[in-house]
């Protein structure tokens, strides 16, 4: 099973978004924010990684920036799910390193439509 | 609901849509129409069956758009998608190289999203078409939904559902309201409205025709004729996409299959040789 690495600092959020990515086939793991992220991706690099671009500590943009230097990192598909959605931030997101981006508020259907054109669906 | 309401009712919409509604969707009908209920201030889904029976065209007309699942997105599943950028565009610079013009029909378009679709990927394939013409053409028995499809104006949901976020970014421009599609797509497509019960011969003839997730809900022989109608429509190399979830076998002869899965049709005119050419790749 491909493994997805759900980051955000809302707990609920998390939630519903490991919710969603567990009912289209993947192992879900989950982190508060992009230092823990990142320690989680030493151990076990995900196939996936969804992540907010804001939160403490470390954030998203910043984490897949250090994520792109690990070893195996570069295979990782990143998706940025945040709320902002300027589209000069979203391009910035993208060339730092993002594959795709959803806008919050998210429901399954983007998230499953997101993973199929990533070619993340069997 | 009484029995005869639901009769007329599910006649009404039979006769103009081709619309199967079986007894058990009583609910559907009053769901749906409660809004054309509220609109025209009946006190009652009775009521507003009382007044369709009295031969108000517009009214008659409203009912039939509200009845209507208009559920659509961007790229809808996708691989169809790929298959058509990957395949059928290569097949059709090639096979139309004289001509420079290709036409596709996107029948039931709903809200426009599967128009836009085949218009950003033929514009993302624009060096192979330079100096073509393509025309994009959606019709749609529903005048809200072509209505809507020509506004080319998206909430944030409907952009995120099927479209990749570089498509977003390169096609659409955000506003308070939503994201507005930009012109050089959206003055691609033509739409009018249009039902597919009567003759499509004056649309004229194309090259590809999408006609997904329509027939789903039409009974048998409205499918059968609309399926020998899009067959006289298209190229004798032409390409029907269906639904992912409408498999033709035992409906029409007039197709082989290209990918059922994926919906992919093609004209039965067609040799072995040109058919095996539309085979989707492995790996995209
Ligand atoms: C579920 S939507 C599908 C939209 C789009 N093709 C897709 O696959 O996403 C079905 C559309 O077919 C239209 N439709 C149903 N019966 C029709 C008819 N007889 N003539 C033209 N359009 C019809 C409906 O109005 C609706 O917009």
């Amino acid at each position: 099973m491909k493994l997805c690495l759900v980051v955000d600092d809302s707990r609920v959020i998390r939630r519903v978004a490991a919710k969603i990515v567990q009912d289209l086939g993947f192992d879900v793991e989950e982190a508060e924010n992009g230092r823990k992220a990142l320690n989680a991706c030493a151990i076990r690099m995900p196939d996936v990684l969804l992540i907010d671009t804001e939160m403490p500590e470390l954030g998203g943009i910043a984490t897949a920036q250090a994520l792109r230097k690990m070893p195996g990192g570069d295979k990782v598909v990143v998706v940025f799910c945040a709320t902002e959605n300027d589209p000069h931030f979203i391009r910035a997101a993208l060339e730092a390193g993002g594959n795709e981006y959803i806008m919050k508020p998210f429901d399954s259907e983007i998230v499953r439509s997101k993973f199929l054109l990533l070619d993340l669906l069997g | 609901m009484a029995p005869d309401d639901f009769e007329y009712a599910a006649r009404l919409m039979k006769e103009r849509s081709g619309l199967v509604l079986t007894r058990d969707k009583g609910y559907l009908l009053e769901n749906r129409l409660m809004p054309v209920v509220r609109q025209h201030k009946f006190k009652s889904f009775h009521e507003l069956v009382a007044a369709l029976r009295t031969g108000d065209a517009a009214l008659q007309s409203s009912a039939v758009d509200a009845m209507m699942a208009k559920d659509t997105a961007f790229f809808r599943d996708w691989k169809p998608f790929v298959h058509f950028a990957k395949v059928v565009l290569p097949n059709i610079t090639h096979a139309r190289r004289e001509k420079k013009l290709f036409r596709v029909l996107c029948a039931g378009v709903s809200t426009g999203q599967e128009a836009y679709s085949v218009a950003m990927t033929i514009r993302d394939a624009a060096q192979q078409f330079s100096g073509w013409r393509a025309e994009i053409i959606g019709v749609d028995l529903s005048p809200t939904a072509i209505a809507a499809a020509s506004n080319a104006h998206y909430t944030q949901f409907d952009v995120q559902r099927g479209l990749p976020i570089k498509s977003l970014l390169r096609s659409f421009t955000k506003d308070d309201a939503g994201w507005q599609l930009n012109s050089d797509v959206r003055d691609m497509v033509k739409f009018q409205t249009w039902n597919l019960l009567t003759d499509i011969y004056p649309l004229g003839r194309f090259d590809v025709i999408l006609c997904r997730n329509v027939m789903v809900y039409l009974d048998l022989q409205a499918k059968i004729d609309l399926l020998q109608k899009i067959s006289r429509s298209l190229a004798d190399d032409g390409v029907l996409y269906l639904g992912t979830q409408e498999p033709l076998t035992g409906v029409s002869a007039a197709f082989r299959p290209v990918n059922r899965d994926l919906g992919i049709y093609a004209v039965h005119r067609l040799d072995k040789v040109v058919l095996s050419s539309l085979a989707v790749p492995q790996k995209h």
